[in-house]
């Protein structure tokens, strides 16, 4: 009984979200939105999440914070560094025939990913020709990427990862260390592009090569993810690739036959010709 | 006692779980007729070896999970490293990379939440060996929504700590040892 209420509360909730802000979560995968949902409903010491609605609704600084609860996630320079070796070993070479390359990483939460793959591309010798687009929901996890300011203590990790990843260089060459924080190089940012953009409710906005979109697909029903790589599937170029999280794959969409596995451990696509 | 027909099984265990889930699990057989979800702490940086472990010693089919992949009645559901792994409504699995719950991921409580939220009093809930408090919380949900909430006899556990925070969590769980669970189990499936 409590948890049919709670259900049409919480569908509630996702509606009015959408009507006033715009944000669509309806088509999230149920059971983690509901448990952010209630973590956000007990940091705002809301009873109940028509509650929530009612501060959501009427307070937009509530709406901002409840994003972040929907939306961050916390990741790591070069987190599952065989992914990036991956990218060095059997895309590189691949992406180096074109004349100039556009990458896009979909969802970027606080641009750990971004960072690493500047890195990878400036070891792997594309100077300035490459251009990222950094994308995500919510704005505050944009500027934060924006910012390029990591805890100092989690660069050991970071550090490890690198190296594994087959990198070329210090990863401390990349950052200044300052009051227990590692700001990373604005050279780098000067080819990264940041923005928002929704995988839900906005469209294809440029023609890319590569696209990296980890660890997001899993919070999408399927419906949803069907949106998803439906816009990459149209973002990239022939022969262009898809790289996906860990255990993500294109299996379970309806664009498992428009692309090729080309790395299946580390989940890395090829869009095929036609 | 849950009220319903019991349709589906959540297991979840840390330090010593291997064995204790290999004497259950040897004991499933071909034709298990209920799905089993099960989160066994890993370090998150081993490639998984769990279900290819028991793949051998199971009789109903095992595997780790995939994302949004359809529960299918007699499989043995495996978490996979550093992905919490949760039960959706429409009867499908998914993942998550949300923060740890004492300090695990996959964690115990994250699947017997959603679990219970998706099965209700058709949900047999099992913690067994283990070190932390990880699953009490989750074994609590599972008694709240009227299903069975089973504990491994904490002296017959290699780490008695899970175990002891799940009973102290859940008073109307039943404790039993790793026989009569696996004993419980096979029951369970013939009368479906």
């Amino acid at each position: 009984m409590t948890n049919d209420t709670e259900d049409i509360e919480i569908r509630l909730l996702l509606e009015a979200i959408f009507h006033r802000y715009h944000y669509d979560f309806r088509g999230y995968a149920q059971a983690s939105i509901r448990r952010r949902l209630k973590q956000a409903k007990e940091f705002f010491s809301c009873p109940t999440y028509s509650n929530l609605q009612d501060r959501v609704l009427h307070d937009s600084a509530v709406f901002t914070r409840l994003v972040s609860f929907l939306t961050i996630q916390v990741s790591e320079l070069f987190r599952d560094p065989q992914y990036f070796k991956a990218i060095r070993e059997t895309v590189v070479p691949y992406l180096k025939t074109y004349p100039s390359l556009k990458v896009w990483i979909a969802g970027c939460s606080e641009g750990e990913e971004v960072y690493s793959l500047a890195i990878l591309f400036r070891e792997e010798g594309f100077g300035n020709r490459v251009i990222i687009y950094a994308t995500d929901i919510n704005p505050v996890a944009i500027e934060r990427a924006e910012a390029g300011v990591y805890n100092l203590d989690r660069m050991k990790l970071f550090t490890e990862n690198h190296r594994l990843s087959g990198g070329k260089s210090s990863l401390s060459d990349y950052y200044t260390a300052a009051y227990g924080a590692a700001v990373f190089d604005k050279s780098l940012r000067e080819q990264i592009v940041f923005s928002d953009h929704s995988l839900v409710t906005d469209s294809v906005f440029a023609e890319v090569q590569f696209v990296s979109c980890r660890n997001v697909l899993i919070y999408f029903d399927r419906e949803l993810q069907n949106r998803a790589v439906r816009l990459f599937h149209g973002s990239l170029s022939r022969h262009g690739f898809l790289g996906l999280g860990m255990k993500e794959s294109l299996r379970f969409t309806e664009y498992a036959s428009s692309f090729i596995e080309w790395n299946r451990d580390v989940r890395i696509y090829q869009k095929k010709s036609t | 006692m849950g009220a319903s027909i019991p349709k589906a099984v959540v297991i979840g265990t840390s330090a010593g779980g291997v064995t204790a889930l290999s004497k259950i699990l040897s004991r499933l057989p071909k034709d298990f007729r209920l799905p089993v979800m099960v989160v066994i702490h890993v370090p998150p940086d081993k490639p998984s070896i769990m279900s290819s472990l028991f793949r051998e010693k199971c009789g109903a089919p095992v595997k780790e999970i995939e994302d949004k992949e359809e529960i299918v009645d007699g499989t043995v559901y495996f978490a996979a490293p550093d992905y919490h792994m949760l039960v959706e409504p429409s009867k499908r699995l998914s993942l998550s990379m949300d923060e740890r719950v004492f300090h695990s991921r996959p964690s115990i409580d994250v699947l017997f939440e959603s679990a219970s939220h998706c099965f209700g009093d058709s949900l047999i809930g099992v913690i067994l060996t283990g070190a932390n408090e990880d699953g009490a919380n989750g074994l609590n949900a599972v008694e709240r929504v009227g299903g069975v909430a089973i504990v491994q006899t904490p002296q017959e556990a290699e780490h008695q700590e899970m175990p002891r925070a799940a009973i102290e969590k859940c008073k109307s769980a039943r404790v039993m040892t790793l026989e009569e669970i696996a004993n419980y189990l096979v029951e369970v499936s013939v009368r479906q």
